[in-house]
């Protein structure tokens, strides 16, 4: 039984992706079972989703840290599982179901959606900003950064040289942004429109922040994924390259 | 079923990835910032017309699909592993400036969501929708 137990702490601390996935696996068991109870109410993926949140606020208030459930010993590996690189590759995998022509149809509309989702979350950000008492042109644009996604904000506010404590206030907008629409996302579906692929790609522009589309999106309808997924990653490039270029320049001109 | 497709499949994906990113890279260069610039989305794209050609010529065997689609289908726990290791402290700790950006720029990309992507086409009816 020693014998058994040293090399189970041996392989939890030697191959974390493996723990990881078991790990995942309970707790999408769970999600499962609380879908059922619901009477198939609320999709099983979304209360997985909302379980994963839950599970890295505790730990995060129990550890500190902020890779959540991975700054605990031996589940590491949740870092890897959810990292960007396996992320990525399976977003790029869920496009082999996705349709071209969907695409073609509207992607003239994601692409207006982009643009007004990257440029109204700098406005909405940088008004935060103005009311929390910030003034500088700087600050209102690392803030409006932020309220795009949580790597726009700290890229603008890098490039635009702004103070550590403007910078940490712009990641964590970013984070709320992703947090909120992993959530709200199955619920409000319904009321937006959020049915079919040309709505999942204006979804995509307007919100981008890539982890908090997919994984909204996930929880809604898995076949809406890969077409939101696509414009959502145009979103934090397009945010990077018009932050310390055109919005500061605005945000300057009024100022 | 001959499982031997698979490999091919995986290979599709990570060579669409691999060229994806290249582009995005490329992209980024071009417009001169430091991060990457939808790389993903083009590979997305790139996956999706080798796919369309393929079928065309009827090149994509069950195990094909198989060698992507199991790539697909992790997709949910991979999200629920992203979501259990996000900063949801630091995002609360952000102070009431923070909630309120993030809170208002989803609210109002919520809002946005029918105002631009139209009404539904009925099936069958192509407009210039």
């Amino acid at each position: 039984m020693q014998f058994l137990g040293a090399g189970l702490g041996r392989v939890l601390g030697e191959e974390p992706i493996l723990t990881a996935v078991v790990f995942v696996a309970a707790i999408m068991a769970a999600a499962e079972l609380c879908a059922r109870l619901t009477g198939g109410r609320v999709h099983a993926s979304a209360i997985a989703i909302a379980f994963g949140l839950a599970a890295s606020a505790a730990a995060g208030w129990a550890c500190g840290g902020t890779r959540g459930v991975a700054d605990i010993d031996g589940l590491g590996g949740m870092a890897l599982l959810g990292g960007a690189a396996l992320r990525d590759l399976a977003i790029v995998a869920t496009a082999f179901s996705a349709r071209l022509d969907e695409l073609a149809r509207a992607g003239f509309r994601g692409a207006i959606a982009l643009v007004l989702g990257v440029v109204g979350s700098f406005a909405l950000g940088a008004l935060c900003g103005y009311a929390g008492g910030y003034r500088d042109p700087v600050d209102l644009a690392t803030i409006g950064g932020g309220a795009a996604t949580y790597i726009v904000g700290p890229v603008t506010g890098a490039a635009l040289g702004a103070g550590s404590e403007v910078i940490a206030i712009a990641v964590a907008a970013g984070l709320v942004k992703a947090i909120l629409v992993m959530l709200v996302t199955p619920t409000v579906a319904p009321w937006i429109g959020l049915d079919r692929p040309q709505a999942a790609l204006v979804f995509g522009g307007l919100l981008g922040t890539t982890s908090g589309v997919v994984a909204g999106l996930a929880a809604t309808d898995q076949r809406l994924v890969p077409y939101g997924a696509l414009t959502s990653t145009f979103y934090t490039g397009l945010g990077c390259v018009l932050g310390p270029s055109v919005v500061i320049s605005v945000l300057r001109m009024l100022g | 079923m001959n499982m031997n497709g698979v490999i091919h499949g995986t290979a599709l994906l990570a060579s669409s990835m691999m060229l994806g990113r290249c582009l995005g890279a490329l992209l980024a260069q071009v417009l001169g910032i430091d991060a990457d610039m939808g790389g993903v989305g083009f590979a997305m794209v790139i996956l999706m017309l080798a796919m369309t050609v393929m079928r065309r010529s009827a090149l994509v065997t069950p195990a094909f699909e198989t060698g992507i689609g199991y790539w697909a289908a992790v997709y949910i726990p991979i999200v629920v592993a992203m979501a259990a290791t996000q900063n949801v402290v630091g995002a609360v700790r952000g102070g009431p400036v923070a909630i309120a950006a993030g809170g208002l720029a989803v609210a109002a990309g919520f809002a946005a969501v029918p105002l631009l992507s139209g009404r539904p086409t009925p099936r069958g009816i192509q407009g210039d929708d």
